[in-house]
């Protein structure tokens, strides 16, 4: 019996700066098998040349009892760099952060029991945001499996829903197919986590190493190529449309079909949001781009939705945090919804035209039907455009400056940004500031914004930011992150400083969970419960920051004027040293607007709160 | 109301967990499993009830889809498929029962497996239906214990599921 087998992974075409660092995995690169006799190697020599041969050149991770033996092997690799990490979950968003800035695969590595298990948080969050992350966990020997021994615990278990797929391995002579079909199923249809666990024993056996490997995954085929009715029937719609909106979703980052859809976007005419996980997809400074929808999106974003009678998915879920109370989103679109992943069209919305396949692929197809469905119909959206130029005139993005005279958050994101420029990078953690960093940064590229989309990961930001850098060291990499977020996972910054991984950290220092705090004021009556954390203004200050920064080897700077906002940010950019950690005292009042309370309709989006009735639930 | 799905999976460790736990985690309720090796070496076909409407199943079939080492999903016609239950009984009886007991096993086509002097196991196969008709027959008599497999389905006709799942 054969089955379809599928051809060893090269990697996928990458950012074109980076594509030297790659060594696709082509049989060419195969080892001196070609004589008869093939190479006998451990399980872990079989990890290592796998990972070699599939063009891995960084990986993050932490050593322990059961992944010992990789790491005997890992020490004399010259074609891999490690990355020791502080703590497993900084090597999983390290790996994310990685893979979301090149578009190549991630890679974390740790040992069994609790250094797998503090990868979950990782896994989870890169299995809500699509994230091609390889993990690799050491696991006990397989005659102890079951006996709770030492460091043992069931990964594969404990991951199943949050993996695309995972593996177990007992057997070397398993390794290169398993690793090579890992890497497969992680960067191919709808990106994804995946594991492999290696039992120790699995690890120090031996036995011929074969490569390419014939992987086998007949249950595994991922469709890229659209039906071509179906397309046609998207551009019919779209030429008949009189309020169409382009909602474009993080797949498109993914598909990396951003050419495509700007092609798209100008043969259409038609208005285009992006969301949170889409920033960058489509320039901000372009005039058709009405900026990100959903509960803290602009004002014309998020209305387009809701007047629209045509809505364009494409690489996008439908995501609550986007179209608030499901039965009262747009509620006269008919529905295109493009996506690689079949399980996500008609999963909340029903989907009209549901086409699935790669974005960059049917963006492709698309612009060819609409070119034929255009010359039989040409669509008229000037009145459209009248009601929404009408919108953007009279609510433009904007902030007040704080009542209490401290500084602005949003000031501080948006200098950041503005001197930044587009060319950098910019990982957020999860809160207020990861809203405003959304809202007031303008990108003009994909993958220059990264966050924790799906999961809401506090603490996702310094290690994204360290994994970006490693990815693409030369540009300019700045975690925009929280007080609250930067004491999760600041252990990192020790291992940016010893590896020599400079980026820029900007804490927004509200003294508070501030996103939390937020919500309390508006929807429990001001009660603050537990949400200060005393590390800003006028409080105690704990922990001090920049002394931190300064015990990790950073620069660290304290600024709490408007005017030096400039300079340190400046001087940040020019420090490539060592990481800079940049300690804004901001006001713990500044609020993130406009806003849609959770569980209304999206029509009930609030400006400003002077603008904003009394809600009577959240 | 119940719809009947029959998979084709790979024979893989770890493979009835990430199903069944599918379905868990969608909030489905598995009425019926049956699990067991299909004519293809390596691939187990599994067959489900799942009581679902219309547009949650179709979810639920695509995120079976989605599972690697899932092959196919079918959902079966009910109109068109054979079903079947298997069902071990074991019922009390004594002298005055035992006749009326083994005339209502015959009527059933159900089969005598063990007898004791105060008990029988009947071996009944049916559709569900039947083998629930059979059981309340029994009921009056004293049921001591049932043990009862997951539906089995296979779809009327000369088509198979497993054809076209390997081309070559």
């Amino acid at each position: 019996m054969t089955t379809e087998s599928t051809p060893v992974p090269a990697a996928r075409p990458l950012d074109p700066t980076r594509a030297d660092l790659t060594r696709a995995a082509t049989p060419e690169a195969a080892p001196a098998s070609a004589s008869n006799e093939p190479l006998i190697l451990t399980g872990s020599g079989a990890i290592l040349k796998s990972l070699e041969y599939l063009g891995i050149t960084d990986v993050f991770g932490l050593p322990g009892g059961a992944i010992m033996p990789f790491y005997d092997e890992l020490m004399s690799s010259t074609a891999i760099r490690h990355i020791l990490v502080r703590h497993e979950q900084g090597a999983g968003h390290a790996a994310e952060g990685y893979a979301s800035s090149s578009n190549r695969v991630g890679v974390a590595i740790a040992t069994s029991g609790p250094g797998a298990t503090n990868l979950v948080t990782a896994i989870a969050d890169a299995h809500l945001d699509s994230v091609p992350l390889l993990a690799i966990t050491g696991q006990v020997f397989s005659t102890s499996m079951g006996t709770d021994a030492f460091q043992e615990v069931d990964i594969v278990g404990i991951t199943m829903p949050i993996t695309k797929h995972s593996f177990l391995v007992t057997r070397p002579e398993d390794i290169p197919a398993t690793i090579a079909a890992a890497y497969h199923i992680a960067s191919t249809g709808r990106p994804g986590p995946v594991l492999v666990d290696v039992t120790k024993d699995c690890q120090q056996n031996s036995a011929p190493f074969i490569w390419p490997p014939k992987i086998e995954l007949p249950g595994y085929r991922p469709v890229v190529k659209a039906h071509g009715k179906q397309i046609v029937a998207a551009a019919q719609m779209l030429a008949e449309a009189k309020r169409p909106v382009l909602y474009v979703g993080g797949g498109v980052i993914r598909s990396q079909a951003s050419a495509e859809l700007l092609v798209l976007a100008e043969l259409v005419g038609a208005p285009i949001v992006t969301t949170l996980m889409a920033r960058g997809a489509f320039p901000d400074s372009h005039p058709q781009h009405l900026g990100m929808p959903g509960m803290h999106g602009t004002v014309p974003a998020v209305l387009s939705l809701q007047e629209s009678d045509l809505l364009i998915a494409i690489g996008a879920r439908f995501d609550d945090r986007v179209t608030g109370k499901p039965s009262e989103f747009a509620p006269d679109a008919k529905v295109v919804h493009i996506d690689v992943d079949p399980a996500e069209i008609s999963k909340i919305r029903f989907a009209d035209v549901p086409i699935v396949g790669d974005a960059k692929e049917v963006i492709i197809d698309l612009v060819a039907a609409f070119t034929d469905a255009a010359k039989a119909h040409a669509p008229d959206y000037s009145e459209w455009w009248a009601r929404l130029n009408l919108l953007r005139e009279q609510y433009p993005l904007g902030y007040d400056e704080p009542a209490d005279g401290q500084l602005s958050p949003q000031y501080v994101i948006e200098r950041i940004g503005a001197i930044t420029g587009p060319e950098g990078i910019y990982a957020s953690g999860v809160g207020q500031h990861q809203m405003w960093a959304a809202q007031f940064i303008k990108y003009e590229r994909p993958n220059s914004w990264l966050n924790s989309g799906g999961a809401g990961t506090m603490g996702y930001g310094v290690p994204a930011a360290m994994g970006a850098k490693v990815a693409q060291p030369d540009r300019t990499v700045w975690a925009i992150d929280g007080d609250g977020c930067f004491q999760m996972t600041n252990q990192e910054l020790a291992t940016c400083t010893i590896n020599k991984i400079p980026i820029k950290v900007a804490i927004i220092n509200n003294s508070s969970l501030g996103m939390v705090r937020q919500w309390q004021t508006l929807f429990y009556d001001g009660r603050h419960s537990f949400t200060d954390l005393n590390t800003g203004h006028d409080t105690v200050m704990i922990p001090d920051f920049v002394k931190m920064a300064d015990a990790y080897g950073a620069l660290g700077i304290r600024v709490t004027r408007k005017e030096d906002v400039d300079a340190a940010i400046i001087l940040a950019n020019a420090t490539n040293d060592r990481p800079v950690v940049l300690d804004f005292i901001v006001s713990r009042d500044a609020m993130v607007w406009p806003m849609v309370p959770q569980g209304v309709g999206n029509s009930s989006v609030q400006y400003a709160r002077e603008h904003a009735p009394e809600w009577e639930q959240e | 109301m119940s719809h009947v799905l029959s998979l084709l999976v790979e024979d893989k460790p770890g493979l009835l967990t990430r199903v069944a736990g599918l379905f868990a985690r969608r909030g489905f309720n598995i009425e019926s499993l049956a699990v067991g090796k299909s004519e293809i070496p390596g691939l187990s076909r599994i067959t489900v009830v799942v009581d679902v409407e219309e547009l949650p199943l179709e979810q639920v079939t695509k995120q079976l889809n989605k599972l690697i080492n899932v092959i196919k999903v079918v959902e079966l016609d009910q109109s068109q498929t054979v079903e079947r239950e298997h069902m071990l009984i074991k019922v009390r009886v004594d002298a005055s029962t035992r006749s009326q007991i083994l005339e209502a096993a015959t009527l059933f086509r159900a089969r005598v497996v063990d007898v004791a002097a105060d008990a029988l196991v009947i071996e009944v196969t049916g559709n569900t239906a039947k083998v629930e008709a059979l059981l309340r027959v029994l009921e009056p008599y004293g049921i001591r214990e049932i043990a009862q497999s997951g539906l089995l389905a296979i779809g009327r006709g000369s088509k198979s599921i497993t054809e076209r799942v390997y081309k070559n």
